[in-house]
């Protein structure tokens, strides 16, 4: 018995070890030769698996992304599902180098729970999915319905914050994951699902009738939606910053996966320093001259993999809205490379 | 140490007395182990301090934010605190554990018994019952009971409707509320008199049973005490009592008391499961049992009934009592498979959303594995003390 519990002590202690102990998460990255990304176990256009076990969507892309710029390789990154109440602990614990799977930035995670939010990669905001049937056209008029939401998520917190700032009753039922709070959803345990809008549209295609369902027009919360990585490796945490504002400013400048090549050899000073031809800030990062090039020719730049993922190419047809980029209305505003 | 050696052989060195060698061991082993677990806690706390995760038990009071669906004491996600939602998901792990035991006791005691009757049908089905059960994921059947208990009932607005004015659908069983007036403390009263009657009646009954040989008719006297003497007050007090109707609502329904479909999934699940082993454990404990006792009670005139009830029953309690408290534990600490049927446990309510939201894992862990070793070990404390009054009046 004490030999168990010595063990199992152990174990924890060094589990813990593994995650400090790290420090250059770059190099660990690097000499490893894959990048442990974690990932949504399953959300339609952010991160799931196909029929064939390959990882798609917009999440899982931006681990291809930081994959491509650190190896030239977009598949060298091995995905871990988690669920949202195991994220945040696979991500202390070391289990993941960054964490990319519709995370909400709220400021008690970014500093109690050890973690840094990188960037906003989509402004999302929570929102109700209901049974047309019931004839409920806002959220106000969803007082004593039964609500079924995802456990340990900004969800459950806002809704309870909704229903208590309107004078509603509420009844919750909780689920582990997000399979099984869909599931109970359709089988007519809660006559309403909330989590973040995009997830509702992207579970609403899952639905054996989609039509029978309505998202509700409220949008009750600010979830601005941002990878996040460990406390106190500030290189790797630029790294996963610049990876994103690579990808803006390349859609920003007009540079995607079709013209990159013609993009090496322009001559607009934006550009060339983007592409690397002036310049070595990818190897201030700690990468190579390249980097943004390698991201945009083997992932795209925001626009394509927004588009590719949840946007007009993909089912879930998602307007670019509050992510589209500042200078088109929305929100999605890089800093310069220079 | 030298003392002892000195006495025992004086001229052995101490090197090579083997008491001082197993203690110098014993010792080292305790080093060993002192400075594995000094080693692994300092390291856990100083990782913790380094990467910036907030440690200790300051979040115990604040405020939770979080709505529970079910909360026997009192629960408010605006007001309660982390710690409250603690006590809730505890009662709640309770509940179901105390039900999940008496149910299970009862049905496992029936299937075990069944098995071993004549009668061909009824112990090939309790045969099969148990090697069905037995032998399927627990798991997979709560998942099996919780899906097929949504799917079996009725959808919100077609509510069956109970007679009594209760509802069942696929939100649960909505019972009235009974709202107790003035004067119901005498109908209470009335029953605790009742309960203590029927003990003295039957104290009493059987010291004259050892006396005389004859018996009284101790059950009917006892309805009459506990039920009858209860409704006489009730009726006398003019009814203090009223309910409080579930009704149907825009959603569902409203009011009254509810019985959510979560726990009736995890209760169903559990209790057939672990029923199964009870039914083999009591099986094993009445087929140790000599047969001749049996056959001692019949031919001293006792019949089937009596013989089971008086004379092996007891007798077999002596085997059955440690490997079924076992079987208690395993369906307390299975309890916290509700996770996956969506039943606010302990688990679900404090390992699972208090931690996410505190992000503290070693703190929540500690003491949620903390309050099922503390489970387990009341269970298994009371079990042992029932195990040695068994022992005692078995002789």
């Amino acid at each position: 018995m004490k030999r168990i519990l010595t063990t199992i002590l152990c174990a924890a202690a060094l589990g813990l070890a593994a995650s400090t102990a790290i420090g250059q998460t770059l190099n660990t990255v690097k000499t490893r030769g894959v990048l442990n990304c974690g990932s949504n176990p399953g959300l339609a256009g952010f991160g799931q698996t196909d029929p064939q076990g390959n990882w798609n969507g917009l999440d899982v892309d931006f681990c291809r992304a930081i994959a491509a710029a650190i190896f030239d390789d977009p598949t060298k990154v091995k995905f871990a599902a988690l669920t949202a109440k195991d994220r945040f602990t696979g991500l202390q614990s070391g289990e993941v180098d960054l964490l990319s799977r519709n995370t909400t930035w709220t400021i008690s995670r970014d500093t109690a729970l050890g973690l840094n939010f990188t960037s906003v990669f989509y402004y999302d905001g929570q929102g109700f999915i209901v049974r047309k049937a019931l004839k409920v056209n806002s959220a106000l008029e969803l007082s004593d319905a039964a609500v079924c939401v995802g456990q340990g998520t900004t969800t459950e917190l806002n809704l309870a914050d909704y229903f208590r700032a309107n004078k509603m009753k509420l009844k919750t039922v909780t689920f582990m994951t997000n399979d099984e709070t869909v599931k109970a959803y359709e089988a007519g345990r809660c006559d309403a699902f909330t989590t973040d809008a995009s997830g509702l549209y992207a579970e609403r295609l899952r639905f054996a009738n989609p039509n029978d369902h309505v998202v509700l027009p409220e949008i009750i919360s600010k979830e601005p939606l941002s990878p996040a990585v460990r406390h106190g490796d500030d290189q790797w945490f630029d790294i996963v910053k610049w990876v994103h504002y690579a990808m803006l400013n390349a859609e920003e400048l007009g540079v995607g996966q079709k013209n990159i090549n013609e993009a090496l050899a322009s001559a607009i000073p934006d550009v060339k320093r983007l592409v690397g031809t002036e310049g070595n800030y990818g190897e201030q990062l700690g990468l190579t001259k390249d980097w943004a090039v390698r991201i945009i020719k083997h992932v795209g730049n925001y626009g394509e993999v927004f588009e590719r993922n949840v946007g007009q190419g993909s089912p879930l047809k998602i307007t670019r809205g509050l992510n589209n980029l500042w200078t088109k209305g929305g929100l999605q505003y890089a800093p310069p490379i220079r | 140490m030298s003392a002892v050696s000195e006495i025992e052989k004086p001229k052995v060195s101490l090197l090579y007395n083997p008491k001082v060698r197993n203690l110098a061991y014993q010792l080292l082993l305790c080093g060993v182990i002192a400075v594995l677990v000094y080693g692994a806690v300092a390291n856990a706390i100083e990782n913790l301090r380094r990467a910036k995760i907030a440690s200790g038990f300051g979040f115990w009071n604040q405020t939770a934010g979080f709505d529970i669906s079910q909360s026997l004491i009192e629960y408010s996600s605006s007001t309660s605190t982390y710690g409250q939602a603690f006590w809730v998901g505890l009662c709640n792990t309770l509940v179901v554990a105390a039900l999940g035991i008496v149910f299970a006791t009862i049905l496992g005691f029936i299937i075990g018994i069944a098995r071993l009757s004549k009668n061909w049908l009824v112990a090939r089905l309790a045969g099969g019952y148990v090697e069905l059960i037995r032998n399927l994921p627990v798991l997979l059947q709560l998942l099996f009971w919780y899906n097929a208990v949504l799917k079996a009932l009725p959808d919100v607005r077609e509510s069956v409707v109970i007679g009594g004015g209760a509802f069942l659908n696929n939100r649960g069983l909505f019972v009235p509320q009974p709202i107790f007036h003035e004067g119901f403390g005498a109908v209470l009263a009335a029953f605790v008199l009742g309960v203590v009657g029927s003990i003295a009646f039957r104290i009493w009954a059987r010291r004259r049973q050892e006396r005389t040989g004859e018996q009284a008719p101790v059950l009917w006297v006892a309805l009459g005490l506990i039920v009858g003497l209860p409704l006489l007050v009730f009726v006398l007090a003019g009814s203090p009592i009223e309910f409080s109707y579930p009704e149907k609502g825009r959603f569902g329904v409203r009011g009254g008391i509810e019985l959510l479909p979560e726990m009736v999934a995890l209760l169903f699940g559990l209790v057939i499961y672990t029923a199964a082993f009870i039914a083999e454990v009591v099986r094993a404990g009445i087929l140790a049992v000599s047969h001749g006792q049996t056959e001692a009670a019949y031919s001293l005139g006792l019949r089937p009934g009596p013989t089971l009830r008086l004379i092996v029953l007891p007798q077999a309690m002596r085997v059955i009592i440690p490997p079924l408290t076992s079987q208690y534990l395993n369906l307390t600490k299975n309890s916290s498979l509700a996770v996956f049927v969506g039943y606010p446990d302990l688990v679900l309510v404090f390992a699972g959303t208090v931690l996410n939201q505190t992000g503290q894992a070693v703190e929540v862990i500690a003491i949620t594995m903390l309050v099922y070793l503390t489970i387990s070990l009341v269970t298994s404390l009371f079990m042992n003390w029932f195990n040695r009054r068994m022992a005692l009046v078995e002789r």
